[in-house]
């Protein structure tokens, strides 16, 4: 996968031990479950293999039609030229719908696997670069190569993120050696590979044009004109035999699906969660002072939301609001990259920056309605633990570690007395992931337990009805639920999801608060951008083309590896 | 479940050679292990139970192959008589009993455990244990339960035995040796043998190896009588852990003769023994038919020396010499026996003349292997005991020749 770097002898070997226990660990995953995200990428891979280019983004033969980038669908090409010699079935456009045969599933596993080299790859470049201790080099590849956003969005629900965000990770080690123009090849090339990446772009832009494009007006232009063209010589690649076929509009039309609206059934904790609960809030608000309020018939919970405005009471949000929006939140950033473009700062910018730990242990918990089988259950657990624990040592001992003071000794929540900017979550991280904990169990068990039962004593003109819900849930309880039940959810379900994702909306949003007032005065990081991530969160996901639930909590996933693998780095850059 | 295997021999060998590293700020390994025991031991713990749950995706051998399945159903059979049939009638072959299809052929502590096991099972999901109808019973629930006994099991029992069997194998050492300690942790936990067997294949060794390990981290730590109890226990799991048995013995015979007041040592050994054996077959003391129908089951000369793919001695030679065919099955159990007290004999006299700790850990792992290789009907889990206790003792050894 990498050669061994040149500076130390130890590091060679190093990313290939964390790289082998989690390669170990995918493999042992393949015969879990996997959503229909599986069937996605095999129908693509039937697609690009029994159709013409030219019909790529028109076919319609199976639902999950493409709507990806060019150079995904390329890629998916490349990978069907193996997967007919595996199984034929499996590229056959009608009779492979639905295909799972057991080649089928260790192609697909081995193909996400293999493809994960490149995150190897670029985790180890990224951090070649910069002066980082060994140990500090050891803790960012393990937290990069053992993410559980990863494994479980790519190797349990089944995607293609790793090496996307790999050649993420590769353009911006690029970036930080200073040579720019590689760096915006490779984030071009990645744009054609998947456009939810879109959300760097205004950044990577920024930076580029101030740092890149510099040196008095004539040299700054011709830098300009020269990025520029390797930027359109990448899109013309991606996009030219579309446009050569006459196929842009469809193409355009299926990776901005604008009409299926802002939120989905699991809504992604962002921030126009809150937007909604609003307008929910009102409109029973107007219902009972008498108003005549036309219940929307659209529900957030039905996953297809239609052209109809799901709000009751405000106004709809457009495409064009939510773009607004994230710009206006990405500003200070912007700002920021202006005005200072370093190269060592760029890691920073995209990312927004400097979260307590316990943030991401949030964000990864968001993740976990992605797997809702009993049998994964434990492992999402599992998974998580082991990376919050190996992220608590990690920054406990890094920081610690230039004191000496606390050195050896596990540094616990509390304070402890030295002086150099220990590693500490405070009382409120401490609650804050206690309450991650009071979620979870108030989810699985007692939300329906309380519900079931307040409903059972005040609704009592309907006892048959909620028996009978009593009885399900004690069935639930006993985890006789069969996947196919869950699949039907009712409205306790729904219910159930909604109040979680905001509960969790509260706590993120709180937690990135106050998290930033602690952590902010240890590196001296930029508060105000905290604040909005959530709204980018919001905002891009409206703009996200299919409303499922896998796209936007996959967009809260790769946000987040974003910002883990970013916050090492930066840490270091203010430390060192 | 083989990817899964191969590939984590590189892994520990390429991780050795990173631990073995001196200079402490040099990976993550170190900065995990200069911490506190239950800091690393979680780390450690959190993987091995990462690993545990990823193996126990795969199906258990014989899935979904009637009639007879495969252990996963030996042991759901199991809870369901023990669930279902008053405690005399487990080992009996009756109408409601058929001996034939998977009949308890372990100790009554594995007859307990089934039904503690069965009793959570029937609260759950109580198809899966009903008399009769549940035979050859499959199903996604079913499975996941039977996978989550065999988890917390090992959870509850063999964890624990092996922290403490940690702590007193190194205690008094220095510092030093913690990353030691980790990596002798991992060795233990990650050990592929016990995570296919229990895990993946579906057994419940890890109880009487956890059982076996703690007695004998009690026995290090001077412990004596617990020791001897938790072993008598083990032994109550599965008949197999008396592998060990000529160890233990000599060890603590050899130990108490050397006390003070030696009869009074032995005396109280021997009182914890035939006390534990008395509590746990207590159901079946009150006749003599009962104790031995359960005995009867529990040794099974029917099957012949050895099975077609156990490496041990009498299948390995059985190329040149037809055992089975020239000799009764009656020779051959006194060939086999002669042979297996033979090889371990020199251990239980040494360990009789000189009770040494470092002895009897030798002794432990030279018992045991000697009945793999000699002994009548090995079953091929049982590589699994001398296994266990090479990993607890070699590696000592590795080390200090290695570096």
């Amino acid at each position: 996968m990498e050669k061994p770097p040149n500076s130390s002898h130890q590091i060679g070997g190093g990313i290939w031990w964390p790289a082998l226990v989690a390669t170990v660990v995918k493999l042992l995953l393949i015969p879990a479950y996997r959503s229909t995200d599986f069937e996605v990428h095999r129908n693509w891979l039937a697609i690009t293999h029994s159709l013409p280019l030219s019909r790529w983004y028109s076919d319609t033969t199976s639902q999950w039609t493409l709507d990806y980038p060019p150079f995904f669908a390329y890629f998916e090409k490349f990978l069907s030229f193996f997967a007919s010699r595996v199984d034929p079935t499996m590229t056959h456009l009608h009779h492979g719908l639905n295909y799972a045969s057991e080649r089928t599933i260790l192609f697909q596993r081995l193909s996400v696997t293999l493809s994960d080299s490149i995150l190897v790859y670029s985790a180890y470049r990224l951090t070649r670069n910069i002066n980082f201790s060994s140990f500090e080099r050891f803790l960012i590849w393990a937290l990069v190569i053992w993410s559980p956003g990863l494994f479980i969005v790519d190797h349990l629900h089944f995607q293609y993120n790793g090496f996307l965000l790999g050649m993420l990770l590769l353009s911006i080690s690029f970036l930080e050696e200073g040579k720019d123009l590689v760096g915006g090849f490779f984030f071009a090339v990645l744009l054609c590979f998947k456009h939810l990446f879109a959300v760097a772009a205004p950044v990577y832009f920024v930076y580029l044009f101030r740092h890149y494009c510099r040196g008095g007006l004539v040299k700054g232009f011709g830098r300009l004109v020269l990025i520029g063209s390797v930027v359109l010589v990448v899109f013309a690649a991606a996009y030219g035999p579309f446009l050569y076929y006459g196929q842009m509009q469809e193409v355009l039309r299926r990776m901005f699906p604008f009409g299926r609206g802002l939120c989905h059934a699991y809504w992604a904790p962002n921030f126009w969660v809150f937007y909604i609960m609003l307008d929910k809030f009102l409109a029973f608000l107007l219902v009972k002072l008498g108003f005549n309020i036309q219940a929307p018939k659209a529900s957030f919970t039905g996953g297809l939301v239609g052209d109809s405005s799901p709000f009751a009471v405000l106004p709809t949000v457009t495409p064009l609001i939510t773009f607004i929006t994230v710009l206006l939140a990405i500003s200070p950033c912007l700002v920021k990259a202006w005005r200072n473009p370093q190269p060592r700062m760029v890691s920073k910018w995209p990312f927004k920056i400097s979260f307590p730990p316990p943030r991401y242990t949030v964000s990864f918990y968001s993740l976990f309605p992605l797997l809702f089988e009993a049998q994964e259950y434990p492992i999402k657990v599992v998974l998580l633990l082991l990376h919050a624990v190996l992220m608590f040592f990690g920054f406990s001992s890094r920081f610690p570690a230039r004191s000496a003071t606390t050195a050896g000794a596990l540094v616990k929540g509390r304070d402890n007395t030295s002086e150099t900017p220990a590693f500490h979550i405070g009382w409120f991280g401490k609650s804050y992931l206690f309450g991650l904990l009071f979620v979870e169990i108030w989810g699985q068990f007692l939300h329906r337990m309380v519900l079931v039962c307040v409903a059972h004593f005040w609704v009592t003109s309907d006892n048959r009805k909620y028996e009978t819900t009593i009885r399900n849930w004690f069935c639930t309880l006993r985890l006789d639920v069969k996947q196919a039940e869950i699949q039907n959810y009712t409205m306790g379900d729904l219910v159930l999801a909604k109040l979680r994702a905001l509960l969790i909306s509260i706590l993120m949003g709180a937690g990135v608060f106050l998290g930033t007032r602690r952590g902010g005065a240890r590196v001296g990081s930029i508060p105000q951008h905290v604040k909005y991530e959530g709204v980018i969160h919001g905002s891009a996901s409206s703009a996200d083309y299919r409303g499922t639930i896998t796209r936007l909590l996959l967009h809260v996933a790769v946000r987040i590896d974003f910002c883990y693998v970013s916050v090492p780095v930066s840490e270091t850059a203010e430390l060192g | 479940m083989e990817h899964g295997k191969k590939k984590r021999g590189p892994k520990i060998q390429t991780s050795t050679a990173v631990g073995s590293e001196s200079d402490p700020d040099a990976n993550i390994w170190s900065f995990i292990t200069s911490r506190s025991t239950s800091s690393w031991f979680l780390c450690i713990s959190l993987f091995a139970v990462l690993i545990r749950l990823a193996v126990a995706l795969h199906p258990y051998s014989g899935a979904h192959t009637p009639p007879m399945f495969g252990d996963y159903e030996a042991q759901r059979h199991w809870m369901e008589i023990t669930v279902n049939l008053p405690v005399k009638d487990w080992y009996r072959n009756s109408s409601v009993n058929d001996l034939g299809y998977w009949g308890l052929d372990y100790p009554p502590l594995t007859a307990y455990q089934s039904y503690f096991h069965g009793v959570l099972l029937k609260f759950f999901d109580p198809a899966s244990v009903s008399l009769f109808t549940s035979r050859g019973y499959e199903s996604y629930i079913g499975k996941l339960l039977m996978r989550w006994t065999v988890l917390m099991s090992d959870l509850m029992i063999f964890f624990p035995a092996v922290l403490y069997f940690i702590t007193v194998y190194y205690s008094g050492k220095t510092t030093g040796d913690r990353s030691n300690m980790a990596w002798h942790t991992l060795m233990i936990l990650l050990n592929p043998c016990i995570i296919l067997i229990d895990h993946g294949h579906f057994q419940y060794n890890c109880i009487s190896l956890g059982l076996t390990l703690a007695a004998v981290a009690a026995i290090l730590s001077d412990r004596d009588l617990v020791g001897s109890m938790l072993f008598c226990l083990a032994l109550n799991h599965k008949q197999m852990s008396a592998y060990y048995a000529p160890a233990f013995f000599g060890y603590l015979l050899g130990k108490s003769l050397r006390r003070k007041n030696p009869i009074l040592e032995v005396l109280k050994l021997g009182f914890v023994v035939l006390g534990t054996f008395a509590l746990v077959w207590w159901p079946y003391l009150h006749s003599m038919d009962a104790s031995l129908e359960v005995l009867s089951r529990l040794a099974p000369f029917e099957r012949g020396i050895y099975e077609d793919y156990v490496a041990n001695f009498w299948c390995a030679t059985s190329v040149v010499v037809k055992w089975k065919r020239l000799f009764s099955t009656q020779l051959l159990k006194l060939l086999s026996l002669t042979a297996t007290v033979s090889a371990c004999i020199p251990s239980m006299i040494q360990l009789m003349w000189s009770p040494t700790k470092r002895g009897f850990l030798q002794g432990l792992l030279n018992c045991s292997l000697s009945f793999y290789l000699f002994s009548f009907q090995v079953h091929e889990k049982s590589i699994l005991l001398p296994f266990c206790q090479q990993a607890s003792w070699l590696w000592k050894n590795h080390l200090s020749s290695g570096g």
